[in-house]
């Protein structure tokens, strides 16, 4: 059914088992995020260390596919470069936004190519984005501090 | 014209749904569509559709402007529906105010009440008190917050029991004598709960305080006697009755409409004008500046007459019919808790609930899957949902055109959810 498209088995092993759902106290930026429009909150923390993404650790409330793409990013972002991430995070971005014409770069977002089906379903982009959105956040908060 | 099901004497779901083309559409792959979110927006029968054509077709024209035949005929039209607005809801032709939404209404009275100087029975200050519910929609709380804000006048509120009904047990402490207003919704758009109005109005009088009613949820689905209810100020949406959207309805009781100072400015609102200043016509044009949304308005004619048809009693009872079915249905679901009253009592057609660790989100999703429209999420009324612990619901709301058939296909979607989600 089409729906699978959408609930990729990955998405939901992430879900039932979503990686760096801790908050560790430790944090150079933590940030709150919230979907307004269906009430999934998240909050988010974020470490640096040299230019590089040393931690990122969360917990939230949320649907299935909030959950797993911020399981995924954790998974997806710790230990690159901030360069990295961002070159990652606009691919990320560019998928969501594509209405399901593309299949996303495997080598660049591993896991994350499982969320491409949902493009297709304009209502649940922006449960996709939460995670990202906040890591945004956060990471431009941290680079603030560390400087 | 009355429909082929308002000639029937017997209220049959599955004749009066053949009346709203929608419902005969297929969607998701060749699925019956089973539209169970009318509490958001109901659907909208044919013969709202055509008089909203027929306007635009043969009538259009800015009505009270101009001198020739369409503008009469525009006039006819719009006063003739807000003479059936009246009749619907038991009021005087001229205590009917035509807005754009229910939620302008609500904003226009909390505004204009910010509006009304030292002097006026409406003005507030600090010293004064604003009451609410919990359950308020964040239409009917949020103009509240704002005007307390702006005027220095507290907010305080009715809360919620853990089964959904509103705490009555300190209401001589909730309704003082320093409330001005006591705003509630009539029927919570998440809970399905009716709220007892008759102790809240009481107190509210007593104290000399006006009570604001936001009866979206409740004059789409039952009979609403504004006159027996003693309330002072209603507010309802037209496209919640069947009707189009960018209608709503403001109701006053005359003598207060008189005194409340207007809200939005501008023309067709005012008696006199010079260049520096303005005095206002009376009630309901003092509430109605610019050209009103006349081909609404005559649409929500056309749909209240075709509800009148059938019989608001009538709908009422198969809403509640509807909802003692899903009740008992859902009762034999594991991992399913309906949120707000397991009983009838004092209850519409309106059943929230959540599924065990599925997000209403993800389950949302499987139902459209399956050609069913549910609500999820916290439903604009996000004090509320976080008051009940649940972040967001699924919700399932009625109309009339809703069968036993469109909730057995939500309880086998609800069931397939658990499997494929499990």
């Amino acid at each position: 059914m089409q729906l699978d498209n959408l609930y990729q088995e990955v998405i939901l092993d992430h879900y039932k088992n979503p990686q760096h759902k801790k908050l560790n106290p430790i944090f150079d930026a933590q940030v709150h995020h919230i979907n307004p429009s269906c009430g999934d909150e998240i909050t988010l923390n974020v470490t640096l260390d040299a230019g590089l993404v040393k931690e990122v650790s969360w917990d939230g409330v949320g649907c299935s596919i909030s959950q797993a793409s911020t399981s995924i990013l954790t998974d997806l972002l710790i230990g690159k470069s901030l360069d990295q991430t961002q070159v990652i995070s606009e691919a990320f971005m560019n998928l969501m936004q594509s209405k399901g014409t593309e299949i996303g770069d495997a080598e660049l977002l591993e896991d994350a190519v499982a969320l491409a089906g949902v493009s297709q379903y304009p209502a649940r982009i922006k449960c996709a984005l939460l995670g990202w959105m906040a890591f945004k956040d956060a990471s431009v908060q941290a680079i603030a501090k560390n400087s | 014209m009355p429909s082929t099901s308002a000639l029937n004497m017997s209220f049959d779901a599955s004749v009066i749904a053949q009346d709203f083309p929608i419902l005969s559409r297929k969607i998701r792959d060749g699925k019956r569509l089973v539209y169970l979110d009318s509490g958001a927006t109901s659907q909208k029968p044919n013969v709202v559709i055509d008089a909203q054509n027929d306007f635009y077709r043969l009538h259009n024209a800015a009505a009270h402007r101009g001198a020739h035949q369409l503008a009469e005929e525009a006039t006819d039209a719009l006063e003739g529906a807000r003479q059936i607005v009246a009749s619907f809801i038991s009021a005087h032709v001229d205590e009917v105010v035509f807005t754009k939404s229910a939620t302008e209404s609500l904003n226009l009275v909390a505004y204009a009440m910010g509006n009304a100087q030292k002097g006026n029975r409406f003005h507030l200050t600090k010293g004064d008190g604003i009451v609410v519910t919990e359950m308020e929609h964040h239409a009917n709380l949020i103009p509240w917050q704002q005007l307390a804000a702006r005027t220095g006048a507290s907010l305080s509120w009715f809360e919620v029991t853990p089964d959904g009904r509103l705490d009555l047990s300190s209401i001589k402490s909730v309704i003082t004598e320093k409330t001005k207003v006591v705003a509630l919704t009539h029927q919570s758009n998440v809970l399905g709960t009716i709220i007892p109005l008759d102790e809240i109005v009481k107190r509210a009088h007593e104290v000399g305080a006006v009570v604001v009613l936001d009866a979206c949820q409740s004059v789409p689905h039952m009979a609403v006697d504004v006159k027996a209810l003693d309330i002072d100020f209603l507010a309802f949406s037209g496209h919640k009755t069947v009707g189009p959207t960018g209608i709503g309805i403001f109701w006053g009781r005359r003598e207060l409409l008189a005194e409340l100072p207007p809200f939005l400015t501008g023309g067709s609102m005012i008696e006199n004008v010079t260049m520096t200043s303005a005095t206002w016509a009376p009630a309901p044009k003092k509430f109605e500046p610019g050209v009103p949304s006349m081909a609404q308005a005559v649409g929500l004619g056309a749909a209240l007459t075709y509800l009148a048809h059938i019989g608001m009693n009538q709908i009422h009872d198969h809403e509640l019919s509807l909802t003692e079915y899903l009740l008992n249905e859902f009762s034999t679901i594991d991992d399913l808790k309906v949120i707000g009253p397991r009983d009838l009592h004092m209850r519409g057609g309106i059943v929230s609930f959540s599924l065990g660790d599925i997000h209403p989100h993800d389950l949302g999703q499987f139902l459209d899957s399956q050609g069913i429209a549910v609500r999820t999420g916290h439903h604009c009324a996000w004090p509320l949902t976080r008051k009940l612990g649940v972040p967001a619901t699924t919700r399932a709301s009625f109309h009339l055109y809703n069968t036993k058939d469109d909730l057995d296909s939500l309880v086998a979607g609800v069931r397939g959810a658990q499997k494929y989600f499990g």
